[in-house]
């Protein structure tokens, strides 16, 4: 087994151990039920699609995935295990991919177990499951993005608080730099194209383009991208700080 | 094979080791010792990959850490110190864990893994999370850990520290049998392990390398090496016939327990001269020795010297 996959192993049993896995699962599902079928116009629109359940999506992210991905390795720097970890034989970069993937997979787990409303919405009339799917995908992109960023604050302190916090603040800002109400206020203020330019950084751009059912290899590129960018600091982090 | 090439780290100001140089093969078991603060954790650290030289480089088996690190960490078990290791797992998932890292093949693995937790005596703690060990067991976990891939090179960051006597025994008769064909470095602070584990030590004070020497002559720099001590009633008048003799230097008389020493001068021999001389006075001698030399006496002198001169 490569290390890696050995270390992508051991961080998914270690959600399971401990009772932030069930707590997130639990948190979430409830949510995202709730937010779907009573904050939100679900009923009412007497459209069979699922758009009122993926709107709520990058809130939801926002404070759950912070949860997931702060001690990726602030508790790793926090007990002394980190030592360890990097006197194995294996590079930063497959430690950092191994706990990235166990928590994309995470969050990949709860997104599949809320299969109960994708039911829900199919008993209820005949809704484009293409489009659903092309939602999912998007949503587990866009979580991919935010654990990203998580993981690579998690590599700037030891303080599992200090990791949630930051990880939430960037992501907001991620989400509200697409808002038609932030763009306009900086509309007046910046030059037009560095304004058209920070707009393609918004998650929520390129996240609702998938959830309509677009799925454009520039949205998923969009994606891939960050995440490895967020990866790739990550690693430069630890790595400066090995040379302090 | 342990060499390192003017290791050197610096922290802003402070040098925390200073252009450190040892150098140690198979079949050496190499103290690294010095005060608290001295920079031996930081040193091992760096020949371990998890710190990065400043300046300079170390190099394991051959392999240069800056450059070939993987190779490096291959070839070497590292116990960090305090031991960490991951509190939620159980022994066995921690313990299969590191052989997944160390690419173990499952029959090669099954083998070692057996024969480590026989050798470490784990076996009745397999199923307990490492949470809830109690400290001389997580020290032990932390060994199994290092010695499973049975590296050529083992770097043990104070491997006995927390251990009552009779795990501290173990742990030393664990590390005899693995010194044969294998190179180990051990950082410790005390004075006995010295004794007890290592054919060669290197002192470090300040970050610097103070000395590097086998235990016997660092005693030899002693005060104390080739002095004779008695214990004896009334021993008063022999004192002074004593401190005539030609080979002799000097006498101390320990105040609380009536303890006489006898320090000879510079490369003398004075065992027999005192021996005959306190018979010829008809002295009930109940006991009497002859000095090796004092570690803990030369390991002050050593690092308390240097710590005045070198840091500012």
């Amino acid at each position: 087994m490569s290390p890696t996959m050995a270390v992508m192993r051991r961080e998914l049993r270690s959600y399971f151990v401990t009772p932030v896995a069930y707590v997130f699962l639990v948190i979430f599902l409830v949510l995202a039920g709730i937010l779907t079928f009573y904050a939100d116009d679900f009923y009412d629109r007497r459209i069979a699609d699922l758009q009122p359940f993926f709107v709520m999506h990058p809130w939801l992210y926002l404070i759950l995935v912070p949860a997931v991905s702060m001690r990726t390795w602030a508790e790793e720097a926090k007990s002394g295990t980190l030592e360890l970890l990097q006197t194995l034989p294996l590079t930063l970069w497959q430690a950092m991919l191994g706990k990235f993937l166990a928590a994309w997979l995470f969050v990949g787990l709860a997104l599949l177990l809320t299969f109960p409303i994708w039911i829900t919405v199919n008993y209820l009339g005949s809704p484009d499951n293409g489009i659903i799917i092309a939602g999912y995908i998007g949503s587990w992109l866009m979580a991919g993005a935010f654990l990203a960023i998580g993981a690579c604050l998690s590599t700037v302190t030891s303080s599992q608080v200090v990791a949630f916090i930051l990880t939430a603040l960037v992501c907001v800002l991620l989400i509200l730099v697409g808002q038609a109400e932030v763009m306009d206020f900086f509309q007046g203020v910046l030059p037009r194209k560095l304004v058209n330019g920070v707009a393609h950084l918004s998650m929520l751009r390129h996240y609702e383009a998938i959830a309509r059912g677009v799925l454009d290899v520039r949205d998923i590129i969009y994606f891939v991208l960050t995440i490895a960018a967020w990866l790739t600091a990550g690693v430069l982090v630890l790595d400066m700080k090995r040379s302090h | 094979m342990i060499e390192t090439d003017k290791l050197t780290k610096r922290y802003g100001h402070l040098t925390a080791v200073d252009a450190l140089s040892i150098y140690a093969e198979p079949g050496q078991v190499l103290g690294l010792l010095g005060p608290n603060g001295a920079g031996k954790t930081t040193a091992m650290r760096m020949i371990a990959g998890f710190l990065a030289p400043s300046t300079g480089t170390a190099r394991v088996c051959g392999y240069d850490v800056r450059k070939q690190p993987l190779k490096a960490k291959r070839a070497m078990g590292y116990l960090p110190e305090g031991a960490p290791s991951y509190g939620e797992m159980t022994v066995r998932e921690f313990l299969i864990f590191i052989m997944r890292m160390r690419g173990l093949r499952s029959e090669v693995g099954r083998r070692r893994f057996d024969e480590v937790v026989g050798r470490l005596q784990l076996e009745d703690a397999l199923n307990v999370s490492v949470d809830t060990l109690s400290k001389g067991l997580r020290r032990r976990v932390g060994l199994a850990q290092a010695i499973l891939h049975d590296p050529p090179v083992l770097m043990l960051d104070e491997p006995t520290d927390g251990l009552d006597p009779n795990q501290k025994h173990t742990v030393r008769q664990l590390i005899d049998a693995m010194a044969r064909e294998r190179t180990i470095l051990i950082s410790t602070h005390l004075l006995e392990e010295v004794h007890a584990l290592c054919n060669r030590v290197v002192i470090i004070a300040g970050g610097k390398l103070r000395a590097d020497a086998t235990p016997a002559e660092l005693e030899a720099r002693s005060r104390y090496h080739g002095a004779v001590s008695f214990s004896a009633a009334g021993s008063g008048l022999s004192q002074e016939m004593l401190g005539r003799l030609p080979q002799v230097a000097g006498i101390e008389v320990d105040p609380l327990d009536g303890r006489v020493t006898v320090f000879p001068k510079p490369g003398a021999r004075i065992l027999e001269a005192v021996e005959s001389l306190l018979r010829q006075q008809g002295l009930e001698v109940s006991e009497i020795q002859l000095e090796r030399g004092r570690l803990d006496e030369v390991f002050r002198q050593i690092t308390l010297g240097a710590e005045t001169g070198a840091q500012p």
